[in-house]
């Protein structure tokens, strides 16, 4: 009996964890075709988001901002005179699956480029399955760096747009100089704080300490305990998923708040500080390039679109953003290149502009990221975040950080 | 010193949510043997009557809302136990495999329920504002609601052995995850002893999921994040033991504290699954065995 048990729950664990053995199709890679999606007067795209399991709480935002963007396209008649049809997949939250619908979406519905993606190892999961096909992705979440696939275009930051700024904040504006830093367990945060502390060693900064936790943890006294114990001026937090809500709430919990030790957060946006509960992170900072308080008549009209259609409660912020930019990106190029054929999209892609709710972006020929303008910001008691820092203009993006000394070696 | 206290604090707080999480399952497992991995979402529809019964009476009576939380959230998900075993589980008695995999299937469709009643994203709840804070003795800091989670699981502790001690239905109770057919023989209503069993340890998931929201998130996928922790206690306890879990929750408790201090959060918990592979080759039937005498198995 317990013998069975335990072969049961270890099946079951496998399967919530996502740790099956990787299928990447074997179907051989059909020539790209000429001009893929297009049948009659209609253009098919692929969304594909986990609508279900533990990622389901972030991701099915963004799927709604990439529907919400089809929506206004069509409106306002479609890309080359045809109506964009989505063809909604869920990945489950499950990274071979991702890579499983991927190949579907491409082969089967024949779609003209997908939307998607939200973890790092949703992104490299589907990554060869793109190539392979010769087929476009749009990623629309901040992420580590040190990646630039020739068929995806990634409309969220990459370090040097987010995670520098927040340190240059945090030294400039908070005069930290011991630096704590707490994350998830997996290649984003371990990524991301490699480079933190290659940043920190050559800015005379001082890393007290390190601690990762695995995804879904949900028990963070002892975290809490080491972060109170090595007293730093600060907390450099990567922390995603449900187990952001745990430590929030027992930071808070330990007698600590924005006050007594600040904290920089790179993965608590709007739509997660409900689950957290504001008096739980107020006065909290965050870095990220959008907000739904960022200024601008293009913001206005895209929040006022985006509660009419999913309810007055429903905050935008930077993935939700990101996610509508990236639909409005790939219309505008398929548009200008006159073809939904991905070389062409592409070509048509380098140095394209769109006035996005964030401000003006474009599109690095180079390695198909966008500039973004770094917004530092701090939560505010309605639940919203108010910028308090960043940077001025938007900043090229250099996802292997060639610009930057220190970073050499990583 | 301090550290010391202060782990030892943590380790009671992790033990008492662990033996909460737990209690249910070790009377639907040890009594019925029924692998039911939709635990999870029992003790997720108990966190979500707090949200519910917050918004309905707003944030002025928070205090009041949380109070009525806890034998809403009993009632909630007890009624749903019951319905679970009247439609699906009675008819599976002896088939612990097939019960496990439509349990499964159950879990998933309640938390689809759960993402289509109240959205995929997590929800807030409030703590009452008298449990904000905490004391600080021997240098470790204790905060109010782990201290308040402690207190509750006390309470619900020796509300159980009250009941299964000096209640003729906990007798009962008892009889049956002894000796189902001599129970049956001697007169026991069995498939109802075992649907109220199922009503109170599903009820006691949702006074768990209560507790949680003080600590953790509130979302569809709640579940997940405790039902393999409440499975290794029972495990690691001995079926049906009371005694056996508690002392399970403590072990397992202690072991994660003070093994994360000295390492890592991801250590830790591999650290505990060693240890408890380790303890189940020595001792396969778990801390405490039933006592029982006869032939039958």
């Amino acid at each position: 009996m317990t013998r069975l048990l335990i072969a049961g729950l270890m099946v079951f664990a496998m399967t919530a964890a996502g740790c099956g053995s990787s299928d990447d199709d074997k179907s051989a890679s059909s020539a790209p075709n000429a001009s893929p999606g297009v049948s009659g007067d209609k253009i098919k795209v692929g969304v594909l988001h986990s609508l279900s399991s533990f990622m389901a709480i972030s991701e099915v935002s963004v799927k709604d901002a990439e529907l919400l963007a089809i929506d206004e396209i069509n409106k306002s008649g479609g890309v080359l005179g045809k109506k964009l049809v989505p063809v909604i997949e869920d990945g489950a939250s499950d990274w071979p699956t991702f890579a499983e619908k991927a190949q579907k979406l491409i082969s089967t519905d024949k779609v003209a480029a997908t939307f998607g993606g939200w973890t790092s190892a949703s992104r490299k999961a589907m990554l060869p399955v793109f190539e392979r096909n010769k087929a476009l992705l749009y990623y629309p979440v901040q992420y580590e760096g040190l990646e630039a696939s020739p068929y995806i275009f990634y409309t969220g930051a990459t370090t040097n747009q987010q995670i520098i700024p927040g340190l240059e904040f945090l030294q400039e504006k908070l005069k930290v100089k011991k630096l704590f830093l707490v994350g998830s367990d997996y290649v984003f945060p371990r990524t991301a704080n490699k480079e933190i502390k290659a940043w920190a060693k050559a800015h005379g900064m001082q890393i007290v300490g390190e601690e990762y936790s695995p995804l879904g943890n949900t028990d963070y006294a002892t975290t809490v305990n080491k972060v109170k114990a090595a007293k730093p001026d600060a907390v450099f937090q990567t922390i995603n998923g449900d187990s952001n809500v745990a430590f929030w709430k027992q930071f808070k919990d330990a007698g600590l708040d924005a006050k007594t030790l600040p904290v920089i957060s790179v993965s608590t946006a709007e739509d997660e500080v409900r689950g957290i509960g504001i008096e739980n992170v107020v006065g909290q900072y965050v870095a990220w390039n959008y907000y739904q308080t960022t200024p601008g008549a293009k913001n206005a009209a895209f929040v006022k679109a985006y509660k009419a259609k999913y309810g007055a409660d429903r905050p935008t912020d930077d993935p939700i953003e990101a996610g509508y930019v990236g639909v409005h990106l790939w219309a505008k190029a398929v548009e200008k290149a006159g073809s939904t054929n991905a070389e062409k999209v592409k070509a048509a892609s380098k140095g394209l502009t769109f006035d996005a709710p964030e401000g003006k972006v474009t599109i690095d020929g180079s390695n198909q990221h966008i500039y973004k303008t770094a917004r530092i910001g701090k939560l505010q008691p309605n639940g919203l975040i108010n910028q308090v820092g960043g940077s001025d203009k938007p900043i090229k993006p250099d996802p292997f950080l060639k610009t930057y000394t220190w970073a050499k070696g990583l | 010193m301090e550290v010391f206290v202060n782990e030892f604090f943590v380790g009671l707080s992790i033990a008492s949510i662990l033996l909460l999480v737990a209690l249910g399952l070790t009377f639907t497992f040890g009594q019925m043997n029924v692998i039911n991995m939709a635990h999870g979402e029992f003790i997720m529809a108990g966190a979500y009557t707090t949200y519910v019964l917050q918004t309905a009476l707003g944030t002025g009576l928070i205090t009041v809302s949380f109070g009525l939380a806890l034998p809403a959230a009993f009632l909630v998900a007890g009624t749903m136990g019951l319905i679970l075993e009247f439609l699906l589980i009675r008819r599976m008695y002896g088939r612990p495999l097939d019960t496990l995999l439509v349990t499964w299937g159950v879990s998933l469709m309640l938390q689809q329920l759960a993402r289509d009643i109240f959205g995929a994203a997590n929800v807030g709840v409030e703590g009452p504002s008298f449990l904000d804070g905490g004391i600080t003795i021997a240098g470790a800091d204790m905060s109010y609601s782990r201290l308040f989670i402690i207190g509750v699981v006390a309470l619900v502790v020796i509300a159980i052995a009250i009941y299964l001690v000096r209640t003729p239905a906990g007798r009962r109770m008892r009889a049956v995850m002894q000796n189902r057919p001599l129970a049956s023989v001697s007169g026991v209503k069995t498939p109802r002893v075992d649907r109220t069993t199922f009503f109170i340890g599903s009820g006691l998931a949702g006074v768990a999921g209560v507790g949680i929201t003080l600590l953790g998130p509130i979302g569809p996928t709640l579940g997940l994040a405790y039902i393999i922790d409440a499975f290794l206690v029972v495990i690691v306890g001995g079926l049906g033991q009371l005694r056996g879990a508690i002392f399970a929750a403590l072990a397992l408790g202690m072991a994660n504290s003070f093994i994360e201090y000295n390492t890592s959060t991801s250590i830790a918990k591999a650290g505990v699954f060693l240890l408890i592979v380790l303890f189940l080759q020595a001792r396969p039937q778990g801390m405490i065995v039933q006592q029982r005498r006869g032939l039958a198995t």
